[in-house]
C-alpha cells in the first residue's frame, strides 16, 4: 500500500515547514514535497496603505532579514518617487546590508548548521543544538555569537534596532552615520575577518568528512540566478540579474531587476502557501533555478575585494562548472561574510559615508516600482503598484526562498531516494531530509526564534490519510 | 463687574492643594505635579470629556468623574490613581487599541504617539477584548496630508483646533458611538475641501497617526504643539 511519510515540523530552520514523502507499494521513494503551511498574507493586506509605509511593514515579514525586505521595499518606493537617491544613501545603505549579510549568515551556520556539521548528522538530538556545540567546541560558538554581534551593531548603529530598524526610507535613509559609529564599526571589523578566516580553514578541514552528504545535498544539474555589478562581480545592494545554466554559461546577462517577469513566472501548488518561481524561458516545471550564497558564487565573475577573491578562487575549484552541491552552500556563506567585512572597511573609509545629504524627497512620480536586492538567502523582489495618491494597490513579492522552492523539493526527493532503506522510517535518513532544507537556510515565515527547542513529529500516512505509526522527538 | 476668583481649597491624594473656583481638577492636580493621564485634553484647546483616561475618585460620589470637565469646590477629597482607577483607564485604553487598527510597529507615529505612551505608562501589556478589525479608509487626497481613520480615537482635537483656534471649522464628527468618524467639510474629500487652509494645526494636536504629513515613513512623525497657548494667548488678547 502506498504510503506517505510527513516530517512536521522541519527544525532549526527559520519559520515552519512540513516535508510529506511518498512511498511506494514497494516502499520506494515515490515523490517528496516540501511545504510551507503558514499563510502570511503581505501582499493582499497592504493594500490601500501608504507605500512610504512599505519598508517598515515588509520588515515584518522577517525578523532574521528585516533589512533586506526594507532594502528592497525602499528600492521599489525610490522609483515610485522617481528620484536618483543621493550617493551617500546608496553607500550607507551598502553598508546596512553588509551588516545583514554578516548577522544572518553567521546565524545560519553557526548556530542553526553547525550542530549538524561538528556534532555529526547522526548524534542524539536532544544535544545537536547549539548548546550542544557549546560545550564540545565552545570557540566556535563564542565566535558565532561575536560574528553575529559584529554584524548586529552595524544595524543597529545605523538603525538604533538591531530588528526591524525604521531607517531605511523612500528616498534615501533618515539619519547620517556618525563618526563615533564609524569608528566603532571600523575596530570590529580585524577581529571579524580573524573569526571568519579561522573558520573558514577548519570548515576546509572537516569537509572531507561529509563527502557523501556533498554527493547528495541537492547535488544535481540546474540554473542559477544572483546578482552582479557592471563588471560581473558579487554584488548584494545594486546589481543586475545573471542566470547561468548547469554548465555555468551564461545565458541572461545585465538584465535590470525591473524587468524581472520576463524571465521570472511564478507558479502556485496547492499544498504549499510558498509559490514555485521558475525561469520563463523554460517552462514550469522544468525551470528550476537556485539562488543564494553558492548561487552567487557561481554567477559572479569573482569579487572585488582582495581576501574574498581568493576564497571564491579556492570555492570555484570544487568543481569544474558552477558547484552544484547545495551542501556548499555552508562554504559560500562564510566566503560572503568575509566579503562583507572588507566591503564595510572598503565603504567606511570612503568619505561620502559620513555625508549628511541622505534623502531624497517627491510625490509619486512613477506608479509602479521594483526593488530587487541579494538577501541573504538569495534575490529578493518586491514590485508595486499605486494610485496617484500613493496609496498601495497591488504588490507582488518574490522572496529569496520561494525562488528556492523547486530545487529545494528536488533536494528532499534526492536525500530522501538516497537515505531510505527498506520500510523502516531512520533517523538518519529524516535528520538529512532536515538538513538538507537546511543548506538552502530557508525563511518561511519568519520569525525570530529558533525552531531547535521544538519537538519533530513524524508520521507515517496511509493514502485513505490513516496514522499507520507515529514517532515524537523532544 | 469683573467677576472675582475665589480661592478654594482640597485634597488630591492627601496633598492638600488650592486653585481658583473656575479651575478644573485636571489643572489644579498639573499645577502641584500631580500626574493624570489624558488624551482628548490639549492645553490651548476647551475641555471636551471625550476620553475618559482622566476620570478621579471623588469622596461622597459612587461614580468615577472625569477630572478636566469638573471644577474644584471647597473641602473636595480626590484620589487620582487607586486600583479600581486604573482599571478603567486600563480598560478604556484597551477598548480604544480594539476599535480601530492601531498597529504601532508600521506606524508613521510608532514612538512619538499619545496612545502608545499612555498604553506604556498604565501597564497596559495585552488587550483581553476581542478586536473589531473595522474595514476604515485611508484620506490622501490633500496634496500634504493623510488622513487615516484606522488610527483615529476620535478625540476631536482636530475638530476643535480647526474651529477653535484656525476658525475654519473644516473638520467634525459624522455619525454616532462606534460608527462616528471625522469628517471633512460634508464628508468630502480632505483634497477637495474648500474650506480647509492647509495650516496643518488638526495635524500637529493629533495623539497618534491618524492625521501626518505625506511622505513620512514609519516613526518619523513627530507632532509640535508648542505653538497652541501661544496662539490662544495672542488671540484672548485681541
Amino acid at each position: 500500500m502506498a504510503r506517505e511519510l510527513i516530517i512536521e515540523p522541519v527544525t532549526r530552520i527559520e519559520g515552519h515547514g512540513k516535508v510529506t514523502i511518498f512511498l511506494d507499494d514497494d516502499n520506494s521513494v515515490k515523490d517528496a514535497r516540501f511545504a510551507v503551511t503558514q499563510f502570511r498574507g503581505f501582499e493582499k493586506f497592504v493594500e490601500g496603505r501608504p507605500f512610504t509605509e512599505m519598508p517598515s511593514i515588509v520588515e515584518r515579514i522577517c525578523g532574521i532579514c528585516p533589512v533586506s525586505h526594507s532594502l528592497a521595499a525602499a528600492k521599489a518606493c525610490d522609483a515610485i518617487l522617481g528620484v536618483k537617491i543621493p550617493r551617500a544613501a546608496v553607500k550607507i545603505r551598502r553598508l546596512l546590508n553588509c551588516g545583514e549579510f554578516i548577522q544572518s549568515h553567521a546565524l545560519s551556520f553557526f548556530h542553526l548548521s553547525s550542530p549538524d556539521l561538528l556534532l555529526g548528522f547522526d548524534s542524539d538530538p536532544t544535544t545537536r543544538n547549539i548548546a550542544g556545540l557549546a560545550a564540545k567546541n565552545p570557540q566556535l560558538a563564542k565566535d558565532g555569537i561575536r560574528l553575529r554581534q559584529i554584524g548586529g551593531h552595524i544595524v543597529e548603529w545605523l538603525g538604533k534596532k538591531r530588528v526591524h530598524p525604521a531607517w531605511v526610507v523612500p528616498g534615501g535613509v533618515n539619519e547620517p552615520l556618525s563618526i563615533e559609529h564609524r569608528d566603532m564599526m571600523l575596530a570590529e571589523i580585524p577581529e571579524g575577518i580573524e573569526i571568519v578566516q579561522k573558520t573558514l580553514s577548519f570548515f576546509k578541514r572537516i569537509i572531507e568528512e561529509f563527502r557523501k552528504e556533498i554527493r547528495t545535498f541537492g547535488n544535481f544539474p540546474s540554473m542559477f540566478l544572483g546578482l552582479v555589478d557592471k563588471d560581473g562581480n558579487w554584488e548584494v545592494t545594486d546589481g543586475y540579474l545573471r542566470f547561468i545554466d548547469s554548465k555555468g554559461a551564461i545565458v541572461v546577462d545585465m538584465i535590470e531587476p525591473t524587468r524581472y517577469k520576463e524571465f521570472i513566472g511564478e507558479s502556485v501548488e496547492e499544498f504549499s502557501y510558498l509559490k514555485s518561481p521558475y525561469f520563463k524561458p523554460q517552462g514550469y516545471p522544468t525551470g528550476i533555478y537556485r539562488v543564494g550564497p553558492a548561487a552567487r558564487l557561481n554567477v559572479c565573475n569573482g569579487f572585488s575585494t582582495p581576501l574574498a577573491n581568493l576564497e571564491w578562487a579556492e570555492f570555484k575549484d570544487l568543481e569544474r562548472g558552477p558547484v552544484l552541491s547545495s551542501f556548499h552552500n555552508h562554504y559560500a556563506r562564510l566566503i560572503e561574510i568575509l566579503a562583507a567585512l572588507e566591503l564595510e572597511d572598503q565603504l567606511l573609509r570612503d568619505p561620502d559615508i559620513l555625508d549628511t545629504h541622505i534623502r531624497a524627497f517627491a510625490n509619486v512620480n512613477e506608479y509602479e516600482g521594483v526593488g530587487c536586492v541579494e538577501a541573504p538567502r538569495g534575490t529578493l523582489f518586491h514590485h508595486y503598484k499605486v494610485d496617484n495618491k500613493g496609496l498601495m494597490q497591488w504588490a507582488n513579492m518574490i522572496v529569496a526562498t520561494g525562488n528556492n522552492n523547486l530545487a529545494i523539493n528536488q533536494s528532499v526527493l534526492q536525500v530522501a531516494r538516497h537515505y531510505m532503506n527498506g520500510p523502516e522510517i531512520t533517523e538518519s535518513m529524516i535528520n538529512r531530509v532536515e538538513a538538507v532544507i537546511r543548506a538552502y537556510d530557508p525563511c518561511l515565515s519568519c520569525s525570530t526564534h529558533a525552531l531547535g527547542q521544538m519537538p519533530l513529529q513524524i508520521k507515517v500516512v496511509n493514502n485513505r490519510g490513516n496514522i499507520l505509526s507515529e514517532k515524537m522527538r523532544d | 463687574m469683573k467677576k472675582v476668583s475665589q480661592i478654594q481649597t482640597l485634597v488630591i491624594d492627601g496633598k492638600e492643594v488650592g486653585g481658583r473656583h473656575d479651575e478644573t481638577i485636571l489643572q489644579v492636580a498639573r499645577e502641584n505635579d500631580i500626574f493624570i493621564p489624558t488624551l482628548c485634553h490639549l492645553d490651548g484647546l476647551t475641555e471636551y470629556g471625550g476620553c475618559r483616561m482622566c476620570i478621579v475618585e471623588i469622596k461622597g460620589m459612587p461614580r468615577l468623574t472625569p477630572s478636566c470637565t469638573t471644577l474644584i469646590r471647597e473641602g473636595m477629597v480626590v484620589t487620582t490613581n487607586s486600583e479600581r482607577i486604573m482599571e478603567y483607564r486600563r480598560g478604556i485604553l484597551a477598548l480604544l487599541f480594539t476599535e480601530r487598527n492601531h498597529i504601532c510597529s508600521a506606524c508613521v507615529s510608532n514612538g512619538h504617539c499619545e496612545l502608545q505612551g499612555l498604553a506604556l505608562k498604565l501597564g497596559l501589556t495585552h488587550v483581553e477584548f476581542p478586536y473589531i478589525f473595522p474595514k476604515m479608509p485611508v484620506d490622501a487626497t490633500h496634496d500634504r496630508f493623510i488622513a487615516d481613520h484606522n488610527r483615529c480615537v476620535l478625540c476631536s482635537r482636530c475638530v476643535r483646533v480647526c474651529h477653535e483656534v484656525e476658525g475654519a471649522h473644516t473638520k467634525d464628527i459624522m455619525g454616532r458611538g462606534i460608527t462616528a468618524r471625522i469628517i471633512t467639510d460634508l464628508m468630502q474629500d480632505w483634497g477637495e475641501s474648500k474650506t480647509c487652509t492647509g495650516c496643518g494645526k488638526c495635524v500637529h494636536v493629533c495623539p497618534t497617526g491618524a492625521l501626518t504629513e505625506k511622505g513620512k515613513s514609519v516613526a518619523e512623525m513627530e507632532k509640535r504643539r508648542q505653538f497652541l497657548p501661544y496662539l490662544k494667548l495672542m488671540r484672548e488678547r485681541s
